[in-house]
């Protein structure tokens, strides 16, 4: 049960507000909550936060909030309640929203706030969740969403996930997928489309001795639809798919997952045999399956690092050589390479000797940064690096040694992205659309691979 | 009530629930549960609702309680961790006698918890990690060989590292102990200044139990000659020292040239602390307090000059040569100059002590150097699980134990309305019909003619005497759990018209409060509460100054309920 909901811009405007209780003071508390998230005590969390004595009405309540495409979705509830399921429906709320208008951001919203107000009013009545489904709620929702100025180069910062990945690859137009659930419900000329990603992110640890301490991939089968609803969809994975460490099928190496779980919407009576996934999905967003894999990756990994450090102490020059190797198969490629890579204190001089032109490295905020804009599978980089670090005296009672290399430099960090590639090799090898085409012509139909990193860590 | 669904079925099967004469009937009772669960409609909000709503219920027997665990089991499986988390409080509240039980689904739920630990979600992810570290308080071994889901990465936000340097503390074991260490000392250097003294003092708790390794990376970390980290290190180095006293020898070894890198006041006092203490090791220690002795008098902060005394006076006794030139230097300053009282009685009280001679000076200053047993006291003994389990998917982990405490204080004190201390906010877990409670409260008075006079006063003086010349007319033991709220209790007491002369602190052990009444007809009812923390029960002590049963009776049925509707809401 929540008695308040409101929405802040990242500068704590409020956008949306919304009572559903009365119990409580008033607008303020909106500027009562980001007062006290900017003034939070450092060791404090910001995610739960309670307001005592702050004056007559909003005594003792408690805030919850997520931060979602730069906004702050906040709720406030005098209840002890589940933290787990009230960040759910926030974070589902916000789906809402970006289903409905197309997506979620400062200028969506502030276009759009009969509509949001609309909803929100069918979705919790009196502080408690009426639904949450796409299906459900297209019969009360009669305001049509303002749809944002068609793309621009300007823009390109909210794209989103959806539909557009890089300027460089050929893919549906960026703004399809960042259009409104329910654009128009007369406007027949519509695109039937359906957008099915399957994402993962790879969380790795190596050691310094280039030995693998932790792999991690958590991965998941997105789907965003535009179709007619009650039309079923059938999505073929992987054959050699599996589930858990015994469980081995065919002869080949297969595809295998710790941990699965599915929609509640999906059918899984052909899946042990034919790993199909039968569904009917609503219009909206959607995440059709949640898997997770760790330690025993099928595919080497995607980067090695191989640093070398030179650390002259008398001279207080360090010396940094950094190989990369992509190990991606010779036709992918990564995209936005970054590394990062923290340097002891009081660095104050960089120079380097990169491999290509197009790639950047520069110092910021006591780190390194080593930008490759793109790394072709099966190719090396290598960049050398020379800093000074005055004044940084040695552990007491040690003779110079060159090979230690000082305290506070590294782990190295790697963040990336790989499209049309999945670390655990799960592929969707088709995607059936049984729908009765109605005049139009056939509904498009976007597939696509990524994986991106999470946490990639080299220590040195 | 939240919507549930449209159909006429769930209206019935709401009312069903909440209907006492089917919750009388297993049979009946089972059957409504079954229907509920099996209601396919249901979505994730609803299912969250319904397990809020079964916590409710007692079954009334073993075979029924494991009856009604089997048909809930799927919710375990749930895609939704809310479902998930609320299915796992209804478990484990519900197996409160069968601890194999509440372990088995403990284990269960594991995956849920660290896919959660790990979603993209930071606030989800906050929100598990809290329970987790609520999981390990029970079971310190449940999380050990998934050590690796709890390092952190360098883009996440602030909170969650910290949450999870806590988490890798609490569930370091001998195999992973190498690892998570390497792990912790990595964070020591980072330019978040706050994360760094964070996984310092990770390590120096993990040192509690590995000391050798710790001390080995803290000693390398003071290489580092960096202000927020040196001062840290030296800090955990005492408190260590205290704790662990078999690695004095390699602290002290390791503690000349931290001095010049000190310039905060904690650190200032940990290291001189040491160099008192376990100066007679360390060939250098009288230079650097005299180098303190020497700036005293730009030094800005009282308590590192009370430290100072108190250390060199110490130092003093272990190598008096080198240290009473500077000694009566110090004295003399912090006598005739300083302007902080404190200091200056301090200083004082020094000098008149030592005029009573050495010999006085060892006795009173050659305290104890270490403390061994102090250890055992801090590493809490493993907790029940059944001491969290209705803390469960609640706020409470989220803010953590304590703050909820001061938290929930604070709320109390500002509710002073005539009422009880409001049930609603705990009725989630609370009793089945605490409305209900409240009102019989108020009721039972007129109903067995027992009429308690409103602003009836009785001195302690006077409470004492009677007391102790009155024999006891009733003596009986009520259930109870848990610690107790001695502001509720007395709030709740007054509503009652009984009074509260005296009362122990809460958490004081065995916890005791004397209450006195005064009925319409002249009447006094004396009574003595005693809670003995280890057999779960109130036990009460009635004294009556007129022999009536009649009123007694009632009284100690009003009694009974107050404590039964305060001790329902504590569990």
């Amino acid at each position: 049960m929540i008695s308040q909901f409101f929405i802040l811009s990242s500068k704590g405007d409020p956008l949306i507000y919304k009572d559903f209780r009365g119990d409580s003071g008033g607008r303020d508390v909106a500027e009562l909550f980001y007062r006290k998230l900017t003034g939070l005590p450092g060791d404090e969390s910001p995610v739960v936060m309670v307001t005592t004595g702050g004056g007559g009405h909003h005594d003792d309540r408690h805030f919850i909030h997520i931060r979602h495409s730069g906004l702050y979705l906040v709720a406030t509830t005098s209840e002890n309640i589940s933290p787990f399921s009230l960040l759910e429906l926030l974070s589902r709320l916000a789906t809402l929203l970006g289903d409905y208008c197309g997506s979620l951001g400062e200028a969506t919203i502030s276009r759009n706030v009969a509509l949001v107000y609309e909803l929100l009013d069918e979705v919790l009545d009196y502080g408690y969740v009426q639904t949450t489904s796409t299906e459900m709620l297209r019969n009360f929702i009669q305001t049509e969403a303002v749809v944002s100025k068609p793309f621009s180069l300007f823009d390109l910062s909210s794209v989103g996930l959806f539909g557009a990945e890089t300027q460089q690859s050929k893919v549906a137009p960026s703004s399809a997928a960042s259009r409104p659930v329910l654009s128009s419900r007369s406007d027949q000329s519509q695109k039937n489309e359906v957008f099915l990603d399957v994402v993962e992110r790879l969380s790795v640890l190596i050691a310094s001795n280039g030995s693998l301490l932790k792999v991690d991939v958590q991965g998941e089968i997105r789907l965003k639809s535009f179709l007619p609803s009650g039309s079923e969809m059938r999505i073929g994975l992987t054959e050699e798919f599996c589930v858990g460490k015994s469980e081995l099928r065919g002869y080949g190496p297969g595809i295998r997952v710790d941990e699965v779980s599915f929609h509640s919407s999906v059918h899984l009576d052909e899946f042990e045999s034919h790993r199909i996934l039968r569904l009917q999905p609503p219009h909206g967003e959607l995440t059709v399956m949640r898997y997770q894999l760790s330690d025993d990756l099928p595919s080497p990994l995607p980067f090695r690092l191989f640093p070398s450090v030179h650390w002259d102490r008398g001279s207080g020059r360090l010396q940094v050589y950094l190989k990369l190797r992509c190990d991606l198969p010779p036709k992918s490629q990564a995209l936005n390479v970054r590394l990062h890579l923290p340097l002891p204190r009081g660095v104050v001089s960089l120079s380097q000797e990169l491999s290509s032109p197009e790639q950047k490295a520069e110092l910021g905020e006591g780190a390194l940064r080593w930008d490759l804009p793109r790394v072709q599978g099966g190719s090396q980089l290598s960049g050398l690096f020379q800093m000074d670090v005055p004044g940084l005296p040695g552990p007491p009672g040690q003779g110079p040694s060159t090979s230690a290399p000082p305290l506070g430099l590294g782990p190295a960090s790697l963040s990336f992205e790989l499209p049309r590639h999945t670390c655990s090799g799960l592929q969707v090898r088709f995607l059936r659309l049984a729908f009765r085409p109605c005049g139009n012509a056939n509904p498009h139909k976007w597939v696509r691979h990524l994986s991106h990193s999470d946490a990639y860590v080299i220590r040195i | 009530m939240p919507y549930l669904g449209s159909e006429d079925e769930v209206k019935e099967l709401k009312k069903a629930l909440c209907n006492p004469h089917i919750q009388a009937d297993r049979l009946r009772y089972r059957n409504v549960i079954q229907r509920v669960i099996r209601m396919s409609k249901l979505d994730q909000w609803g299912q969250a609702e319904v397990l809020n709503f079964l916590l409710r219920y007692q079954p009334r027997s073993e075979e029924e309680l494991f009856d009604i665990l089997n048909l809930l089991d799927s919710f375990l499986k749930s895609s939704s961790p809310g479902v998930v988390m609320g299915a796992t409080k209804l478990f484990l509240i519900l197996a409160k006698n069968f601890p194999h039980v509440q372990t088995d689904v403990l284990m269960q739920v594991k995956g849920t918890l660290l896919a959660a630990c790990s979603s993209e979600s930071r606030e989800l992810c906050f929100a598990a990690l809290c329970h987790v570290r609520q999981v390990l308080h029970s079971l310190p071994g449940h999380f050990s060989s998934h050590y690796k889901k709890f390092f952190c990465s360098y883009s996440e936000p602030h909170y969650i590292k910290l949450q999870k340097v806590e988490v890798l503390c609490e569930l370091v074991n001998d195999e992973n102990v190498q690892q998570v260490l390497e792990e912790l000392r990595g964070y020591c250097t980072d330019v978040s200044a706050d994360f760094a003294q964070a996984a310092i003092f990770a390590i120096g708790s993990i040192a509690r139990t590995y000391t050798d390794q710790c001390v080995q990376i803290l000693t390398e970390l003071l290489g580092l000659r960096q202000e927020h980290i040196t001062t840290v290190v030296v800090q955990t180095f005492r408190d260590l020292v205290w704790l662990c006293p078999q690695c004095t020898e390699a602290v002290c070894q390791a503690l000349p040239g931290c001095e010049e890198s000190i310039q905060d006041s904690e650190g200032k006092q940990a290291l001189i602390w040491l160099l008192g203490v376990h100066g007679k090791r360390i060939p250098n220690a009288p230079y650097v307090l005299e180098d303190f002795v020497e700036n005293v008098k730009s030094e800005t902060f009282p308590a590192v000059k009370m430290e100072l005394l108190t250390a060199l006076l110490r130092l003093f006794l272990s190598r008096p040569a080198e240290c009473q030139d500077m000694l009566g230097r110090l004295l003399y300053y912090c006598i005739e100059e300083e302007k902080d009282m404190a200091v200056r009685d301090r200083g004082l009280f020094y000098y008149r002590l030592l005029l009573a001679g050495i010999d006085e000076v060892k006795r009173i200053l050659r305290s104890p150097q270490s403390d061994p047993s102090l250890r055992l006291l801090e590493d809490q003994a493993e907790r029940p699980v059944n001491s969290w389990a209705s803390d469960f998917n609640t706020l409470v982990p989220v803010y953590g134990k304590a703050r909820w405490a001061t938290i929930s204080k604070c709320q109390r004190v500002e509710r002073h309305g005539p009422e009880l201390p409001n049930t609603a906010s705990f009725a989630t877990s609370g009793p089945l019909i605490p409305e209900e409670n409240k009102e019989r409260v108020q009721e039972l008075p007129d109903s067995r003619a027992l009429m308690l006079v409103p602003n009836h006063q009785l001195t302690a003086e006077c409470f004492e005497k009677t007391w102790l010349s009155l024999k006891v007319a009733h003596q009986q033991v009520f259930p109870w759990q848990g610690a107790v709220h001695p502001d509720t209790l007395q709030m709740a007491l007054q509503v009652v018209n009984i009074q509260t002369i005296a009362m122990n602190r809460a958490g004081a052990q065995p916890w005791k409060a004397y209450l006195s009444a005064q009925d319409d007809t002249g009447c006094l009812f004396l009574t003595e509460l005693l809670l003995e923390p280890e057999n779960l029960q109130m036990q009460i002590s009635v004294k009556q100054n007129k022999a009536r049963t009649e009123t007694l009776n009632s009284f100690i049925s009003v009694l009974e309920t107050v404590i039964g509707t305060i001790g329902d809401i504590k569990s």
